[in-house]
């Protein structure tokens, strides 16, 4: 089937019920969305359909119709120059970093939707784990997003 | 003539083929990405190193070589500093990267050791990597004064430009880079004065945080080879069970599947094109297990082992002082409390996995790992092969925690390429095996014994440990006579044994009693970030607050009576006091730690509010730190904070327990990871009183715990003494 990535049209060959997040991965090479649970539970593998957040590793393939825009995080910005991705690379979030590219897609996702988050908004919306402990940074980060332009 | 490193096998292209892209992959970490499919590592001839520690390039770029691994924790950033720091050179010059064990072993150790953990990557080696800094300088500024051949003490160097004094004559670093190469090594490297430095000490940011904000960053789990073929394996789910059956014929016919293997007595494995192929394939196929003898062990069951050693007579003593038995003969007060601390995974983010090629002259493993010689050996032992026919590529790690210490998955990605001779292979858990195949976190379980005379003074303290002994269950070789000192992190006398002297106990009690019952259950152990300090910081720190009000006493006040001899221990605390507002009321409640571990005094103060229904929510810690020199003030803010979020999750969410030899949890749905609602605000105290280094990793885990459980009975009047906290009222019915 057809998928749109990143702003390109791509032909991907894998049964209907292959997770987005392995064809992104392993037909698309596109391993910036990562594998942390496999059931949704923590956001590594945060991917954007049509500008939402959405947990790529237990979205089938075969729900989509080919006609939506998926976002990677390597599809964010050209150069890196997301507001999010400034605001992390000013405050120096990532520790490990692995689950970064999912932190920073549902950071972004949020903020289609909600551009001036309060701290009520982020606590509901960004529920992605990370067992290195950036969450302080984080706040801060999306905090300090908002004030930026891409 | 210095050796230089072969960068050939640490820096190439791999295509994907089904889109055309090409990634380029380093393991070298470069501090920008690199174009896709280009790779400057590869393609460039490298000129003669400096040292063993610095690499200077015609374009004055500055490698610094790193033999710890980068998991997170900033080492990588903070070694370079150290190095930065005496070679003199342009910080903005900078780039880090990995020499292999492989090359290390070729070296005669050069870079010491690889080991990652106990929080020792800077205070381990930040002598010999600093000698290596000031070393390279002094030949850089050799090879200047020889080619302007004036006396070298009329030359100085400064950010990567060498000055002649009197004439005024400069070079940069990279254009006698070649000629520094020649020069003999110095053997008086003086260092300099921590009143001269410029870079250790200073906020620096991370040299690692580019590729980790656009996805460019490969971790092992992203690598890729050519013709490389993707494997997922099943465990023997209960306690010494073996793998006795598989039908392979009922999956082999399955897309993308090339074999069924046995990859070990207890372990299966199925290979194919991709991974996500080989994962169906495996949760469809036959397996028929063969229960061990430890098959049917639970947690349940073996709390009466535990319990038992809380009085048994078989106990060694860990720290004893003053006659502890007079002390309870004599005391007014006798107060007594039980704690306990279960098995907690170490669940990285980024699931165990190993890449390797065997053959039979070679065998090459890319992998995150803490220990790259270790990874070596295992590899090496696996392969069959000399180990200098073997070699290990550290990639950055998805988290560590102290899991990677381990080589299991080394180990099972060789036995794997083993048998596909030539074929690259990457095995991939899955969540699932990663929490029911861990290094658990130690059980263990605490009785508490505190004697107060008529005044409220306390005069005897008793602690018995009962439960596992990381030592024993994972190596048993560092054992004293069977008995396992490290099980009284941060309990230890000073001034007995070197070994532990990071490790010690900096209260002073007239009489003191601490020992341990050793009860190990059938589940391996493993050092889990903060290690046994996590569970004696609960056991001391919160028993302590108990012993206060039983007294009678302020619980600031209490504590620092007994901190008499350890003024830097009382100021953390008084720090975090001060700063917290304790003792000013407000509505808040309030609870304190401190403790010493790793060599770094560290103290926390929490508030927290428990809502009428029980919520729990822990509004503010302050935490306070002092490793003697702080490296990077920035990434010690940072670990002080992600280690609250380590210690929090595991107060509150984590414990794995066992029915029937198998794990009950399986996956984040049952073993939960705080999210950021329930962080708290962190205010980090940074007080590096200078003269020593401790760490920074780990230390402040341990306070964490204990200053909102403190925190929570202040609010509520209620002891917690069992973790986690999750499914417990904090309230009394």
């Amino acid at each position: 089937m057809d998928l749109k990535v990143n702003g390109k049209t791509v032909s991907v060959e894998a049964d209907e019920s292959t997770p987005l997040l392995w064809v992104l991965r392993e037909h698309l090479g596109l391993t910036g969305a990562k594998y942390g649970c496999g059931i949704a539970q923590c956001g590594t593998c945060t991917i954007h359909i049509d500008g939402q957040a959405v947990r790529s590793c237990t979205y089938p393939i075969g729900a989509l119709s080919g006609e939506e825009d998926i976002t990677t995080i390597e599809g964010l910005s050209e150069d890196g120059s997301h507001p999010v991705q400034q605001a992390w690379v000013e405050l120096d979030i990532p520790q490990c970093g692995y689950c970064q590219p999912g932190m920073i897609m549902a950071v972004a996702g949020m903020l289609n939707n909600t551009p001036d988050p309060s701290d009520e908004d982020i606590d509901a919306q960004v529920t992605n784990i990370c067992r290195c402990g950036t969450f302080t940074r984080v706040r801060e980060g999306i905090h300090l997003a908002k004030t930026k332009k891409a | 003539m210095a050796d230089t490193i072969n960068l050939s096998r640490r820096g190439f292209i791999v295509g994907t083929g089904a889109t055309g892209l090409t990634i380029g992959i380093l393991a070298a970490c470069s501090p920008g990405s690199e174009e896709a499919g280009t790779d400057t590592a590869a393609n460039t001839e490298p000129n003669p190193e400096v040292n063993a520690w610095v690499h200077i390039a015609a374009d004055d770029t500055v490698t610094i070589r790193i033999a710890r691994s980068e998991m997170g924790q900033g080492t990588l950033t903070g070694l370079a500093q150290l190095v930065a720091e005496e070679l003199q050179c342009d910080w903005d010059k900078v780039i880090t990267e990995y020499p292999t064990p492989g090359e290390n072993l070729a070296r005669d150790r050069v870079w010491r050791s690889f080991s990652t953990g106990g929080s020792q990557g800077i205070r381990g080696s930040h002598d010999y990597v600093r000698e290596g800094g000031a070393a390279a300088r002094m030949m850089l500024i050799q090879a200047a004064a020889n080619r302007w051949d004036v006396p070298v003490d009329e030359c100085s160097a400064e950010k990567s430009v060498i000055t002649h004094g009197p004439s005024g004559k400069t070079f940069t670093y990279g254009e006698v880079a070649d000629e520094a190469a020649e020069v003999e090594a110095p053997t008086d490297v003086p260092l300099k004065d921590p009143s001269e430095w410029t870079i250790i000490g200073k906020p620096v940011k991370r040299l690692d945080t580019a590729d980790k904000v656009t996805g460019k960053q490969i971790y092992g789990a992203d690598f890729k080879l050519d013709g490389m073929v993707n494997a997922a394996v099943k465990q023997a789910p209960m306690r010494s069970g073996t793998l006795k059956s598989f039908d392979a014929d009922a999956v082999s016919g399955m897309p993308g599947v090339k074999q069924v293997l046995k990859v070990d007595d207890s372990t299966v494995a199925v290979v194919a094109d991709m991974w996500w192929q080989a994962k169906k394939a495996i949760d469809a196929l036959p397996v028929e297990w063969e229960p061990g003898p430890d098959s049917g062990f639970s947690t349940a069951a073996f709390e009466a082992d535990l319990d038992e050693g809380l009085t048994a007579e078989d106990a060694f003593i860990g720290n004893e002082a003053g006659d502890v038995d007079a002390a309870f003969e004599n005391a007014a007060q006798v107060i007594e409390a039980q704690y306990n601390s279960p098995h907690q995974n170490h669940a990285c983010m980024e699931p165990m996995n190993a890449t390797a090629v065997w053959t039979e002259e070679k065998c090459e493993v890319w992998c995150p790992t803490q220990n790259g010689e270790s990874a070596l050996a295992a590899a090496a032992e696996a392969a069959g092969l000399p180990i200098e026919q073997c070699d290990v590529y550290k990639l950055l790690l998805g988290g560590g925690f102290g899991r990677r210490g381990m080589s299991d998955y080394v180990t099972q990605v060789v036995n794997i390429a083993k048998q596909m001779p030539g074929t690259p292979v990457k095995v991939l858990w899955t969540r699932e095996e990663d929490m029911q195949h861990g290094f658990y976190h130690p059980i263990t379980k605490a009785r508490c014994q505190g004697a107060l005379d008529a005044d409220g003074n306390l005069t005897g303290l008793k602690i018995r440990i009962s439960g596992q002994s990381i030592f024993a269950g994972l190596m048993p070789q560092a054992l004293d006579n069977g008995k396992d000192f490290l099980v009284f992190q941060g309990l230890l006398p000073t001034g007995v044994n070197e070994r532990y002297e990071d490790q010690s106990l900096k209260y002073t009690f007239p009489a003191l009693k601490i020992d341990h019952a050793m009860r190990n259950p059938p589940v391996r152990p493993g050092f889990w970030r903060g290690v046994n300090a996590n569970q004696n910081a609960i056991y001391l720190e919160c028993f302590m607050d108990e012993l206060a009000l039983a007294a009678g006493k302020d619980p600031l006040e209490f504590r620092l009576a007994y901190l008499k001899d350890s003024p830097k221990l009382a100021a953390v605390l008084q720090a975090v006091a001060d700063k917290a507002g304790w003792g000013s009321g407000g509505g808040k409640a309030r609870g304190l730690c401190a403790y010493y571990s790793f060599g770094s005094y560290t103290a926390a103060c929490a508030e927290v509010t428990v809502s009428e229904d029980n919520q729990l929510k822990i509004d503010r810690i302050v935490a306070a730190t002092d490793p003697g020199y702080g490296v990077n003030p920035q990434q010690i803010d940072a670990q002080v904070s992600g280690s609250f979020v380590y210690g929090l999750s595991a107060m509150l969410h984590e414990e794995i327990t066992f029915e029937n030899g198998e794990t009950v949890q399986k996956n984040f749905d049952t073993y939960n990871s705080m999210r950021i609602a329930e962080m708290p605000e962190v205010e980090t105290i940074l007080m590096p009183s200078g003269g020593f280094w401790g760490g920074v990793g780990e230390p402040t885990i341990a306070v964490t715990a204990p200053a909102v459980l403190n925190a929570i009975h202040a609010a509520t009047g209620k002891r917690i003494r069992q973790l986690p906290l999750k499914d417990q009222s904090l309230r009394d019915a």
